[in-house]
């Protein structure tokens, strides 16, 4: 029972860890399934997580933080999309700037306005996403097994954990089942077919940067409102890259993207829970190949070594209408 | 990606497009000084006046550049071969660990100058190592150079805090850091440079590695401009099917072209490591990879263009220290917003003006565009 009580929490963490994975993957998904590579997740996240604990120091709501973070992902998801679809420039590089521009000018802002070393001010409970308990979690608290996994393991997230899990099969139905979608990942693997059937192709990919704009502000917001109570510079940490990885571990598809976050959530979990204690067999394993692990799974992922990642066709090249 | 575009005349091409790109970025973040309820012009002079107004501050300036030089020619060799190498971070943090390995074994027995030629290939061999892997995905398996390297940036600064908390700290010592290198693991200083310009340093850790950054920047324009290595790298960065069609093996030209860029990047760490802290200390590369990446795009991949690029950012670096002392609103952190806007406008944004702009000389004098420009619009 106690192994299963260990069991229980070291899944709960895992859940917590992985939301702004998730939210940051399903970002990068709808970007690149457009043909607009993004390594600039990182960077939009930073930025929403900042604009969220600014908005909602000011105002006391996690709901005006929450827009404001959605806000500015977007702005820079447009620049993103300025400069990589309206002006063809290389998307590595414009995502390697954004990344840049955010991570500096959270900190210049976040000491300019609050003066607390790069934080914002702490956020009381008004300002936060708060713990949601499902009905009934309390009452079958003490069913074994069941009762544990669903008021330990499923109840008490907050909103945007369920709103993340939820987006999974939502973005499912809007790329797989809906029209935008199909144009969506058609201008992904050949935008000339795209722009024959007389559909605009830049405008399709600035929808997909804005979705991606959204959803990175979402896991901004889940980082400065939910997990923590503020902004703390840095607080992404490499998780949009991490984000990044699990896209492309998942190849590209909504379900996959998610079990890839909960793994790398996992791994994570699974690191601070055995920080110091000896693992049976192995012995102590060094904290910092636990931090290093997901990144050394993704270079062996990305090397064919665990099936073959595709990325979408167009992905990377600026459209060029022949004329 | 140049293809929608027409030619314009050279001056304009190397001279003008990077000036008018690098004025924008200078302008939006003057923008940021603004928001932050400062005054732009005033934090300019102070930044300037930081930056280049004692001899103490130039050294500071040249200190800097030094790193930089380093990081901006491993990005651009790799950017000649069409690869974007990201990984100079950790690249550079690797060939630290060259560094402090030669340095540790050698400094009680050999004198400066025996050291130092083993530490530049330490530097060299160790940086190139941590970018063989990620050539070698890519050449091999075709896994995308951007994401391997990134991704070992995070590795290395994983491994080397592991080497450092548990292999390299002295027995006793608390601090994450090698012991101090004695006199053989110090690179003499160059402040007297200075001071033979009558300029007056009193003490600056400008040094030795300043001078084998410029000769970095002169051989690699030998290897990319006068040899059949450079040739090579150049057409599969220009076509990889015209490399192969002319007989170069893909695979050989990539991995080589990123072991070069990554020996570059390891060199940086020399400044640090062998010239300014004679120890090997956790996060000594402190963002210098990445600011090779701004320098390489605004020095436009050439080794004449980077120097300057390079002396541009140290001046930013020192001058912005200074700049956090006179007004607190604005710390080290804004060169980063300004790396950032400089990667925008020098390199994604690289084009934005040149329609405008290549309307405006035409219409000045029709003839400065030639032939190809009636073709590109034509075509």
């Amino acid at each position: 029972m106690d192994f299963f009580h260990t069991l229980i929490l070291l899944l709960d963490s895992t859940v917590r860890l992985s939301v702004p994975l998730l939210l940051a993957a399903l970002a990068g998904l709808y970007s690149e399934r457009s043909g607009v590579f993004d390594i600039g997740l990182e960077g939009k996240m930073l930025a929403g997580a900042f604009a969220a604990g600014a908005a909602a120091a000011v105002t006391g709501s996690a709901w005006a933080g929450l827009g404001a973070a959605m806000l500015i992902s977007i702005f820079l998801a447009l620049v993103h999309g300025f400069a990589s679809i309206t002006h063809r420039g290389n998307q590595i590089v414009s995502g390697v700037a954004i990344n840049f521009i955010a991570a500096g000018s959270t900190i210049i802002l976040g000491q300019a306005w609050f003066r607390q070393g790069g934080r914002t001010p702490s956020l009381s409970a008004g300002g936060r996403f708060g713990a949601i308990e499902l009905p009934f979690a309390d009452a079958v608290r003490d069913v074994p097994i069941l009762g544990e996994i669903y008021s330990e393991l499923l109840s008490g997230h907050s909103l945007l954990v369920y709103a993340a899990f939820l987006l999974v099969p939502f973005t499912w139905w809007v790329l797989f089942r809906t029209r935008f979608g199909l144009r969506l990942r058609a201008v992904g693997e050949n935008p000339a077919a795209v722009d024959t059937a007389g559909i605009s192709v830049s405008w399709l990919r600035y929808r997909a940067v804005i979705c991606t704009g959204i959803l990175t502000g979402m896991a901004g917001s889940y980082l400065s409102l939910a997990q923590n109570a503020g902004f703390v510079k840095d607080m992404t940490a490499g998780r949009g890259f991490i984000a990044l990885a699990a896209l492309i571990f998942a190849k590209w598809k909504p379900v996959p993207v998610m079990f890839a976050c909960l793994l790398f959530g996992f791994l994570d979990a699974f690191a601070i829970r055995v920080q110091g204690t000896p693992l049976p067999l192995i012995g102590q394993v060094p904290v910092q190949f636990m931090q290093a692990l997901p990144y050394v799974l993704t270079v062996v992922l990305l090397a064919g070594f665990i099936g073959k990642a595709i990325p979408p066709r167009a992905g990377g090249v600026p459209y060029v209408k022949e004329r | 990606m140049s293809a929608p575009y027409a030619k314009l005349p050279a001056w304009a091409d190397y001279g003008l497009i990077p000036l008018i790109n690098l004025a924008v970025a200078f302008l939006v973040a003057g923008l940021v000084v603004m928001l932050v309820g400062e005054n732009p012009f005033r934090a300019a002079v102070i930044l300037v006046d930081g930056a280049l107004g004692r001899g103490q501050n130039i050294a500071y300036t040249l200190y800097y550049a030094t790193s930089f030089i380093f990081t901006g020619l491993a990005v651009a060799v790799a950017f000649h071969c069409s690869l974007f190498n990201i990984g100079g971070e950790g690249q550079a943090y690797v060939g630290g660990l060259g560094v402090a390995v030669v340095c540790l074994a050698f400094d009680s027995i050999l004198p400066w100058w025996l050291v130092f030629p083993l530490a530049v290939a330490g530097a060299a061999v160790f940086g190139a190592a941590w970018a063989f892997i990620p050539a070698y995905f890519q050449a091999k398996r075709g896994s995308h150079i951007v994401i391997t390297t990134i991704m070992f940036n995070f590795i290395a600064a994983s491994l080397m805090v592991y080497l450092l908390v548990n292999v390299l700290k002295p027995a006793g010592s608390q601090a994450p850091q090698t012991r101090t290198f004695v006199e053989g693991g110090h690179l003499p200083k160059l402040n007297w440079m200075l001071e033979a310009l009558g300029l007056s340093v009193r003490s600056a850790p400008f040094n030795l590695s300043f001078l084998l950054a410029l000769l970095a920047a002169f051989l690699v324009w030998v290897l990319i401009w006068r040899t059949r290595l450079g040739y090579e790298i150049r057409m599969r960065g220009f076509s990889p099917k015209a490399a192969r069609y002319a007989g170069v093996s893909e695979t050989k030209i990539i991995i080589i072209a990123m072991l070069i860029s990554g020996a570059l990047a390891g060199m940086m760490a020399l400044n640090p490591v062998m010239g300014d802290q004679n120890r090997l200390q956790i996060d000594f590369v402190t963002g210098a990879g990445f600011v090779g990446i701004a320098v390489a795009l605004m020095g436009r991949s050439h080794p004449a263009g980077i120097v300057p690029a390079a002396i541009l950012f140290g001046m930013l670096y020192q001058g912005g220290a200074e700049l956090a002392f006179e007004m607190p609103n604005i710390s080290r952190d804004m060169i980063v917003i300004i790396q950032g806007l400089v990667i925008l406008f020098a390199g994604a944004l690289e084009h934005m003006f040149r329609p405008t702009l290549q309307a405006a000389i035409a219409s000045l004098s029709p003839r400065s565009m030639g032939a190809e420009a009636r073709q590109g619009e034509g075509g």
